[in-house]
């Protein structure tokens, strides 16, 4: 029989080293560019000296950033809000389905979440773009006027949210399935009994029983619209005039094309003091439900 | 308060038969026990009277209306599920008021209706929590007063006390009689539990394979079964089964029993017996009407002793349950704790006619 080394014959430190993996990823991905970003706004644009809070004075000072602000606000909640809306819809139509026949959709509804969306925006772009639209083909087929989709603010603003709802709502939809399987089904029976209607039900029943589940996906989702990139970078690029920017598009231009990285990490850690709030305050009412339920 | 008729009832999922027509009428008041094994179908029949279940074929009558097509909130019925469905998210009182909350119940009178019941059940402190806050025996107080509060024409118990331990449901046994007693509302009430079924029923329907074997009161079914089903299903330990031959020895009718003694029968039994002279039958015996030899009791004079080798013994207590072969069969008999058979020993024991069932194995009917 072999013989382990004294060390990893101790378990504690065994568990130490098997863990070691996890600390260096957090470490290297997490850890270290969120201090480096904190470090980082703190210099000039020439990264030769250190600067204070200056350039968050500086963006707090300009309009385009507030703007920036405003129209990530916007994007994150008028998106999730619909993501959140239809992917309950569609949870609740897939599982009025016999069990045998729901893989099928629940596979077919699934296809936006699972394709890379740089590719499927792409796809989008060609369905929106000013020359060749597909859906300014259609519209006018039937007589009616092209739209600008990615020219005009609202039709830019439009377009974005509609593919990132696209995207974003299986992701809802499949959460919301899962609670909706783990709700006991004796439970509507007895709400029947008890003369309860379809809309009743959902009120009473369903809504209750899955709140927590919606909390969370609504945090997670508010996390990730803020932190959207990919569909604005490669449908409008933050046109017309920077009215479709998001926070994460916008570091990435003044930081990157524009050349002051400072200022762009100062952007993108603007948002980190939102989220931290609004993921307290949720995970906190998650944690006081769940522990009324359980 | 009303009565329930089903007629011809039919179900079938897809290609099973559940339930292959049921005739039965429960009279206003009465208190009946739909007791089977597992898929008997007995799960069926009382959620079809709930109308959780369409109806394949004939008719529900709750009162004077046929029901079939009305939805289960306007049967006026209530019911009381296995596993307690209880609304986690709500209080004790929410869930109790909930039925009346919908149907848009006075408030000051849904609080005297829940107060009521809550009293009446022993759970008005409970008011104010939640579900996972009460134990097993708690929560079903709390889906009966559910039940309560709607004041129904009909109650409706699917297995309610199946997940409780043995002695919570011995306590919630007499509480349902005595609600019942208190109540006096029309009750369907499902089992596999015999012991339940005998003790609460004012009438037993024993049902399998999605018919009704025999409805009649506890002591009917227990001691006048009608079929051999019904025989080998009411009772613990069960009815002893074995092969018998109908004989005609010294001018009495006889039962001899296979590799065991013959049982002279007593005369209405022996009118019954006569034409299958010569006939195979089955005999059924309970254990109780196997007795040690030595038994003080006038009864045990007009039995037949046999000697028998015991095979395992199980005492109880009060009484001991013997296990012991009769030719290829193993019996089972109970004995007083004045006698102390041991595993091996042989020993005379006193099979009873008075109490034989004879059964015609063709039909599976008792004579």
């Amino acid at each position: 029989m072999r013989v382990l080394p004294p060390l990893l014959r101790r378990k504690p430190a065994v568990a130490v080293l098997m863990c070691v993996p996890l600390f260096a990823l957090i470490l290297g991905l997490v850890a270290y560019p969120f201090f480096h970003a904190l470090f980082l706004a703190t210099l000039n644009k020439a990264e030769t000296a250190f600067v204070g809070l200056d350039n968050f004075t500086f963006l707090f000072g300009r309009q385009t950033f507030w703007m920036v602000v405003r129209q990530s606000l916007l994007f994150a909640l008028v998106a999730v809000v619909f993501k959140a809306l239809i992917g309950l819809a569609a949870a609740h139509a897939i599982n009025t389905i016999p069990t045998k026949g729901q893989r099928k959709w629940r596979g077919m509804m699934l296809i936006p979440w699972v394709i890379p969306p740089a590719l499927s925006t792409l796809g989008w772009w060609w369905l929106f773009e000013p020359t060749y639209s597909a859906i300014n083909w259609g519209l006018t087929k039937f007589a009616m006027p092209a739209v600008p989709w990615l020219s005009d603010t609202f039709w830019a603003r439009f377009s974005i949210i509609l593919v990132n709802v696209w995207v974003g709502a299986p992701f809802f939809l499949i959460m919301y399935l899962a609670a909706l399987k783990s709700i006991p089904g004796e439970l509507y029976e007895a709400a029947e009994m008890d003369g309860a209607g379809p809309w009743q039900k959902f009120f009473f029943i369903t809504l209750p029983m899955i709140r927590n589940i919606i909390a969370i996906t609504t945090l997670f989702s508010i996390i990730v619209t803020l932190a959207n990139f990919d569909i604005v970078r490669v449908l409008t690029q933050g046109g017309p005039l920077n009215t479709t920017h998001l926070f994460a598009t916008y570091a990435f231009r003044v930081g990157i094309e524009s050349g002051d990285i400072p200022l762009g990490a100062s952007v993108s850690l603007f948002m980190f003091p939102m989220l931290a709030i609004l993921a307290f305050i949720i995970l906190r009412n998650v944690r006081r439900r769940a522990a009324s339920l359980a | 308060m009303a009565d329930v008729t089903l007629q011809n009832l039919v179900k079938t999922f897809d290609t099973v038969e559940a339930v292959r027509g049921i005739d039965l009428s429960i009279p206003n008041n009465e208190f009946v026990v739909l007791v089977g094994p597992s898929g008997c179908g007995k799960s069926t029949v009382l959620r079809m009277i709930a109308g959780l279940e369409d109806v394949t074929g004939g008719d529900i009558r709750i009162g004077d209306e046929r029901v079939n097509d009305v939805p289960p909130k306007d049967r006026n019925i209530a019911m009381v599920f296995q596993n307690y469905a209880l609304y986690p998210h709500m209080t004790v009182a929410q869930n109790m008021s909930f039925g009346l909350r919908l149907r848009k119940v006075a408030k000051s009178e849904i609080r005297d209706k829940v107060q009521r019941a809550a009293d009446i059940l022993g759970i008005a402190e409970l008011l104010d929590r939640r579900p996972r806050e009460l134990s097993g025996g708690q929560r079903q107080r709390v889906a009966m007063g559910r039940a309560i509060v709607r004041d129904p024409e009909v109650f409706l118990f699917d297995e309610p006390l199946s997940n409780l331990d043995a002695k919570l449901r011995g306590q919630m046994r007499i509480e349902i009689q005595r609600l019942h007693q208190q109540l006096r509302t029309t009750t369907v009430y499902v089992t596999h539990d015999q012991v339940e079924a005998m003790t609460l029923a004012d009438r037993v329907v024993v049902m399998n394979a999605g018919r009704i074997e025999q409805a009649g009161t506890p002591d009917e079914v227990y001691h006048r079964p009608r079929t051999r089903f019904v025989a080998g299903f009411m009772g613990s330990p069960a009815m002893n089964f074995l092969d018998c031959q109908i004989t005609e020895e010294n001018g009495r009718t006889v039962a001899r029993l296979a590799a065991g003694p013959a049982l002279p029968l007593p005369a209405e039994q022996a009118a019954r017996a006569r034409s299958y002279t010569g006939k195979k039958l089955v005999a059924g015996l309970r254990p109780e009407n196997i007795r040690e030899a030595a038994g003080h009791d006038g009864a045990n004079s007009s039995g037949v002793p046999h000697d028998v080798s015991i095979d395992i013994v199980e005492p109880l207590g009060r009484e001991t349950i013997v296990y012991f072969r009769l030719g290829d069969a193993t019996l089972c008999a109970r004995v007083g704790t004045e006698v102390h058979p041991s595993a091996g020993e042989q020993t005379s024991l006193v099979f009873h006619p008075d109490r034989l069932h004879l059964i015609d194995p063709e039909t599976d009917l008792v004579l």
